[in-house]
């Protein structure tokens, strides 16, 4: 029952997200957004640390990134 | 007291370093901001980080150097590669509960037993492992609103193996203005515990006599489907969406965590054998997970907000939330500080009992591992970031984590202990990017 009112909200995420083709500025405003720290993957060295600390100390993993793994981590 | 004086000598160092790094920030004030490195085709690029890792009470520390390395080959085209070594030394809880009587425990090797203290918190202690990871990844343009990439990840330490593959495609349509990705990825590990792999809820045997364990490797397949879309709001602020959907199919089980057997005043039963009532625990083999994460990047007069929610399901019945807030604050000389609070609770898996009882049936899965539990986790942190003059990156960041689980239902001799003790981490980073 949870998982597909999950799969739902999904889908409704993304055909909100599809409505959002209005959204969006002209390739020469986008010199702000052009700009190194505001890249969604700014600090992948610390994101990973960060991933692999809270996968050893916490029950969910992901969902930015892959869930990962690969370790026996206590 | 432990725990304190970690904790001060973590802050103090850190304090330190923030010190420095505000002197040196001072000392170049008059100077412009340099521009980030540019990397034109041909060049490598290189990132360095550190992390010291370290639990209150002498649970576990970790350092973890990690040396990235980027080429770019073409316009569009890079090649990724990474080196994580990963080393732990600590003690990690066992499992098993505290008791108004000394406890011995065989170690997982079966060829030594260690003693907790009457109502000490049973810690094992025999935990130490080094890890080491690689990566690699490349992404290059398919057309020219396409990209994709390919990886491969190992992972070794001593118990455990672990190797996946990975590839993911990208589409940005709507002027770049939005950005579909797909990826996939499937990881095979495999497993082969110190003393091998314990038989669900084998009892575990004295020094000497054999244990209940398997002798072969177990292994676990996993595999990760991402799909997520990028959206430019304005010329300011962008936002992200994630789906995720994890399936992993074999070993579940901590082969070194255990479960207390109780008698009915809650104290351990005693069946004779010369070592702590306890079974190893038994998860199954099955887990799928879904997660739904939205994130929000704002550019706010040259400081960033960024923002994100993370929902996660799965069918061991573990609910988690997790919101993640950054802010930074440019400084007029190129350098920022960035504030960082993290809020994670989880519900706890359906198998998880923090101990069985000797008068009740055995249920069909059992873990008290405490990460399967049900608490809550804040984290604080502060980052401090700036440029050298040859436009190379420091940043180094100061974090604590703690963690605080709800107490689970005690009864008779058992209401004297503390089943879910609170515990902190102290996370220490410094990165180097040039």
């Amino acid at each position: 029952m949870k998982q597909k009112s999950l799969l739902l909200l999904a889908i409704l995420g993304f055909s909100l997200l599809s409505g959002c083709s209005t959204m969006g500025v002209d390739a020469w405003e986008k010199d702000l957004l052009a700009k190194p720290e505001m890249a969604l993957d700014e600090q992948p060295l610390t994101d990973a640390l960060d991933d692999h600390i809270y996968f050893s100390k916490e029950a969910s993993s992901g969902g930015r990134a892959y869930a990962g793994g690969g370790c026996g981590c206590n | 007291m432990k725990k304190n004086l970690l904790l001060k000598s973590a802050l103090a160092t850190a304090t330190m370093t923030l010190i420095a790094g505000a002197a040196h920030a001072e000392e170049e004030q008059d100077r412009t901001a340099p521009a980030s490195k540019e990397q034109t085709i041909g060049d490598w690029k290189f990132d360095a980080a550190f992390l010291f890792y370290s639990e209150s009470d002498s649970r576990v520390s970790a350092i973890e150097p990690v040396f990235n390395a980027n080429k770019r080959l073409d316009e569009d085209e890079y090649l990724n590669l990474k080196l994580t070594v990963d080393s732990l030394t600590g003690a990690s809880p066992s499992g098993a509960v505290a008791s108004d009587q000394p406890l011995t425990f065989t170690r997982p090797s079966g060829n030594a037993s260690y003693t907790v203290n009457a109502n000490e918190y049973p810690l094992d202690d025999t935990f130490k492992d080094t890890r080491a990871a690689l990566a690699a990844n490349w992404t290059f343009p398919v057309s020219d609103m396409t990209k994709a990439g390919l990886g491969a990840n190992i992972s070794k330490e001593y118990d455990y193996l672990s190797a996946s593959i990975n590839g993911n495609i990208s589409y940005d349509f709507n002027n770049r203005n939005s950005t579909l990705f797909a990826g996939l990825s499937y990881a095979f590990d495999s497993i082969d515990p110190v003393g091998g792999a314990p038989i669900a809820f084998g009892r575990m045997q004295p020094v000497g006599d054999p244990q209940n364990k398997l002798s072969d490797t177990q292994d676990k397949d996993t595999l990760d489907l991402l799909l997520g879309i990028t959206q430019v709001i304005d010329r300011e602020s962008l936002f992200q969406f994630n789906y995720s959907y994890s399936m992993s199919d074999g070993y579940h089980n901590d082969p070194y965590k255990v479960l207390s057997v109780l008698d009915d005043q809650g104290n351990y039963f005693d069946d004779g054998i010369p070592v702590a009532n306890v079974l190893f625990e038994s998860r199954p083999d099955e887990r799928t997970k879904h997660g739904l994460f939205g994130r929000y990047k704002r550019y706010v007069g040259g400081d960033i907000l960024d923002v994100s929610y993370r929902y996660m399901t799965d069918d061991w019945e573990i609910d988690s939330h997790t919101v993640d807030f950054k802010y930074r604050f440019a400084l007029d000389n190129g350098d920022y500080w960035q504030p960082h609070v993290r809020y994670y609770t989880q519900t706890q898996a359906d198998f998880y009992q923090p101990y069985l009882r000797q008068d009740q049936p055995l249920p069909q899965f059992a873990s008290s591992d405490y990460r399967l539990a049900e608490y809550d986790a804040i984290t604080v942190g502060l980052e401090y970031g700036m440029k050298t003059a040859a436009g190379n990156q420091w940043r180094f960041s100061l974090e604590m984590y703690n963690q605080t689980p709800t107490e689970p239902e005690k009864y008779g001799a058992l209401q004297q202990q503390t089943l879910l003790p609170d515990w902190n981490a102290v996370m220490l980073r410094v990165n180097y990017s040039f």
